[in-house]
């Protein structure tokens, strides 16, 4: 039963927060899509998992039954046609299946039509920007903040800091490193659209929940969606070395529902009003010159 | 120029030259030039380990212990860049110096003295890189693909870049070698298709050489003039694209990783029959896939990038023809175990490494193919399910190919039998620990631990802690296969036969051990019952 209960939580990634130690596979995600990736990987750890006991099972028995040491003589032959025409097509059939799942799921990832709202990412060295740009066809004015590494990672994470990891908690979730001052918060049942950009270098905004990790790059506006179904907090990090705190620049984002979504977005856009926040222009050109320079 | 003649005249008609110097510093022998790669691959293995071993350290256990950040992405870097171009390729390009002139019935290689200044300069190159460790600014730290805008803030550029152009020089110059020896210098009778399959996937890797060092050292170039001469190639404030540089690297990139399989495929191809005692499974076959994996590899650049946001036409390309390349290798791998059926198998130390190959790179392979699959690869990208990945290949791939090889053609070279006890002693610490490192790595990426990072969440700790101990254990491991070459070449008393091993076929056995400083000064007349496929009709 214990066992039970330890191999479900290692493999569905449901019963608790992922990542979760001893974790063994893909989280399943949180949204519309996710699931894509989380199946296409099963299938084809399955597909591989078939083919590996099939060919290093007859390893395994040409080994036994071939050995010198059992008096096996060598036979001469060096050349099977319809052997060679078997494992040449049915792994074209099997990659054809596979290529066909995966077209499917691309295609609907690459589809940021119909979206109801937008969010601008901006990846710093290192830290995360988040602009609301639009929520519901309307467009919101000046909310915007940066994300960092919260205190109390930050402090325990330096050399020598004598600080114990296992005591950065958020309730009785372990919390270090995957922790920031100032989350992103997100409504659920809601197509979001990401336009996602680097003021630097090259980092990469990753949420395992989502499904997808998608490059910040200087000079470039990537995009694409999620539509979050479960309300919660997700966690993700950087997962494009970006410098010496690549390692820490994680994201948080807290997904509510519509109703105190739209509560929270008053009042940051009030809050806004009375004292704006200085704006972040995108300054990868005047960055890059002086490393240049 | 005279005297140069004349005293390589001399030196054909007797040994080695007396003095050390002359003969390590001056040589033109394609076999103390391809010991003097071997010993250099050797030195950067280890080298390039202790950099690991450092890594795997502040790895243990969450929080920092040991080093700074950026120092980690100095050694994530190093190890990356001399594991690559230090380790992995001179090795290889040992093993063909040492074998390729032999197994084909020429005296040396065709182009002597530029063979002897391909590997001189390797040395200045890793001398030139390793030093910025030591230098103010420290080392490279942008990883071993050295991404702009990240690589253009560090102050080692140009040492660095400086060092990929000499390797790059090294390197087409002993991939022209190696095309002008199998071209021109085969004893008659010895045909391609005649030809062992180490040489034939040596063929194929020089022409990829040739084809994809210029494109690297183009990038770099490009790289080096960002930095110090205003250009924008790669700055987007002057008009440039940060991912073009990604789609230069990774056109050389892709086909880099493929001269580092395709002779081990080649070695492979020579163990595994050798020990089976029967002829390689679907000879033709076999060149034939080399060939098509090698073309292929030109076509699959961008699923290095998949994450960059290519356009989706772009995106069903590059996964198309990656998972293409399965069929081909599934092929060489079917042919392998093909080979062992119906044999009279004995399992010595090199045949243990050419089956823990076989398995250890297919599983490579598989996560090869679910690394293809766009829509996962979203998902796998830049995690430490692709650090597993390529170290399924390069280490249980590339690594043990290179080490049976040693264990396979030490007999030949030094004319002393290794210890058959502290082989296989090597062979299964080697296999367990690497597996103990390397397979819970899978389980770190997929639960969502990042790559190049020197600090992590708790919930990564236990699998980390595995691999670490894994580490330790697969990298001293190691100093036991030091032991077993310096024994065997110094110390051993069990003299090795012409023929080494009871089912060795080829050119090379027919020599004998250890191979005195010249062979095959006259050619051999060729018995094609003394080839390994010198009765291919298939």
């Amino acid at each position: 039963m214990a066992a039970a209960s330890l191999a479900l939580a290692a493999f569905g990634g449901v019963v608790r927060a992922d990542p979760h130690p001893w974790q063994l596979n893909m989280t399943r995600g949180v949204t519309t899509w996710s699931h894509v990736p989380y199946d296409l990987n099963n299938i084809s750890l399955g597909v591989c998992v078939v083919i590996g006991v099939l060919v290093f099972g007859a390893m395994f028995i040409a080994m036994f039954r071939f050995r010198k040491s059992r008096g096996a003589v060598a036979e001469k032959w060096a050349h099977n046609t319809v052997l060679e025409v078997v494992w040449t097509t049915i792994p074209v059939l099997i990659l054809i299946t596979l290529a066909y799942l995966g077209t499917g799921g691309l295609t609907s990832w690459a589809d940021t039509t119909g979206s109801q709202m937008t969010v601008k990412i901006t990846g710093y060295q290192w830290k995360w920007r988040y602009d609301y740009i639009s929520y519901m066809g309307k467009p919101i004015d000046k909310v915007g903040f940066m994300s960092r590494l919260d205190k109390q990672s930050d402090d325990t994470r330096q050399l020598h800091s004598g600080m114990d990891p296992y005591a950065v908690k958020v309730g009785d979730e372990s919390t270090y490193l995957l922790n920031v001052d100032k989350p992103l918060v997100l409504p659920i049942h809601t197509k979001i659209r990401f336009v996602i950009t680097g003021g630097d270098v090259i980092h990469s905004w990753w949420v395992p929940q989502f499904g997808w990790k998608l490059d910040a790059i200087p000079g470039i506006i990537n995009a694409t969606w999620a539509n979050i179904e479960k309300p919660g907090t997700y966690r993700g990090q950087c997962a494009e070395l970006c410098g010496q705190d690549h390692g820490f620049m994680p994201i948080v984002v807290v997904a509510k529902s519509k109703a105190d979504f739209a509560k929270w977005l008053s009042e940051q856009a009030a809050a806004a009003k009375k004292a704006p926040p200085p704006p972040a222009p995108f300054d990868a050109s005047a960055q890059v010159a002086t490393q240049g320079g | 120029m005279s005297y140069a003649a004349t005293h390589d005249q001399h030196d054909d008609h007797h040994g080695a030259p007396k003095s050390f110097f002359q003969r390590w510093f001056m040589s033109t022998n394609h076999k103390d030039i391809g010991t003097l790669y071997l010993i250099f691959a050797l030195t950067m293995f280890f080298i390039g380990g202790s950099f690991a071993m450092t890594i795997r350290a502040e790895l243990f256990k969450p929080g920092l212990q040991l080093v700074q950040p950026y120092f980690f992405n100095q050694l994530t870097t190093m190890h990356g860049l001399i594991m690559i171009f230090g380790a992995i390729m001179p090795a290889f390009v040992g093993l063909g110096n040492w074998m390729i002139p032999m197994m084909v019935g020429a005296p040396d290689m065709a182009l002597p003295r530029m063979n002897n200044l391909s590997f001189w300069i390797l040395p200045f190159a890793f001398i030139l890189m390793l030093s910025t460790l030591f230098l103010p600014g420290g080392g490279p730290a942008g990883g071993w693909t050295m991404y702009p805008p990240l690589s253009l803030q560090s102050n080692s550029l140009a040492y660095v870049v400086f060092a990929i152009h000499l390797m790059g020089i090294s390197s087409i110059m002993g991939a022209i070698n190696i095309i002008a020896t199998i071209l021109n210098m085969r004893a008659p009778g010895m045909d391609l298709l005649k030809m062992p399959v180490f040489v034939w996937s040596w063929l194929i890797t020089a022409f990829l050489l040739i084809a994809v060092m210029p494109v690297l050292a183009g990038a770099v170039t490009m790289l080096l003039t960002d930095k110090y001469f205003d250009t924008s190639f790669f700055n987007p404030g002057g008009g440039g694209d940060p991912v073009l540089y990604q789609h230069v690297f990774w056109f050389f990139g892709h086909p880099e990783v493929y001269i580092m399989i395709l002779p081990a495929f080649g070695i492979i191809s020579e163990i595994v029959p050798t020990f089976a005692r029967k002829p390689i499974f679907g000879y033709k076959a076999m060149v034939f896939a080399l060939a098509c994996i090698a073309f292929l590899s030109f076509t699959v650049w961008a699923h290095h990038m998949f994450a960059v946001g290519l356009p989706l036409g772009a995106d069903l390309f590059f996964m198309y023809a990656t998972m293409l390349i399965a069929v081909p290798t599934g092929v060489k791998v079917f042919n392998w175990v093909a080979t062992m059926w119906g044999g009279s198998m004995t399992f010595e130390t090199p045949m243990l490494f050419a089956i823990a190959f076989i398995i250890l790179f297919t599983i490579g392979g598989f996560s090869g193919l679910m690394l293809a699959l766009v829509p996962a690869d979203f998902q796998y990208q830049d995690t430490y399910f692709v650090v597993a990945h390529f170290h399924y290949v390069l280490v249980t791939g590339a690594l043990f190919a290179i080490i049976g090889a040693a264990y396979f053609w030490l007999p030949k070279w030094s004319g002393h039998m290794y210890s058959e006890f502290w082989g296989k002693v090597h062979f299964w610490n080697s296999v367990v620990w690497v597996n103990v490192l390397f397979f819970p790595q899978h389980f770190l990426g997929l639960a969502g631990m990042p790559r190049r990072i020197p600090d992590y969440n708790v919930a990564f700790a236990n699998f980390n802690m595995i691999s670490s101990i894994g580490g330790f254990l697969f990298g001293a491991s190691q100093l036991i296969f030091l032991g077993v070459v310096i024994h065997c070449v110094f110390f051993s008393k069990k003299q090795a036969a012409d023929r080494a091993w009871e089912g060795a076929k080829g050119l090379e056995w027919t020599v004998p051990s250890p191979a005195p400083h010249h062979t095959f000064s006259v050619p051999p007349v060729i018995h094609d019952e003394e080839l390994a496929h010198g009765d291919v009709h298939a």
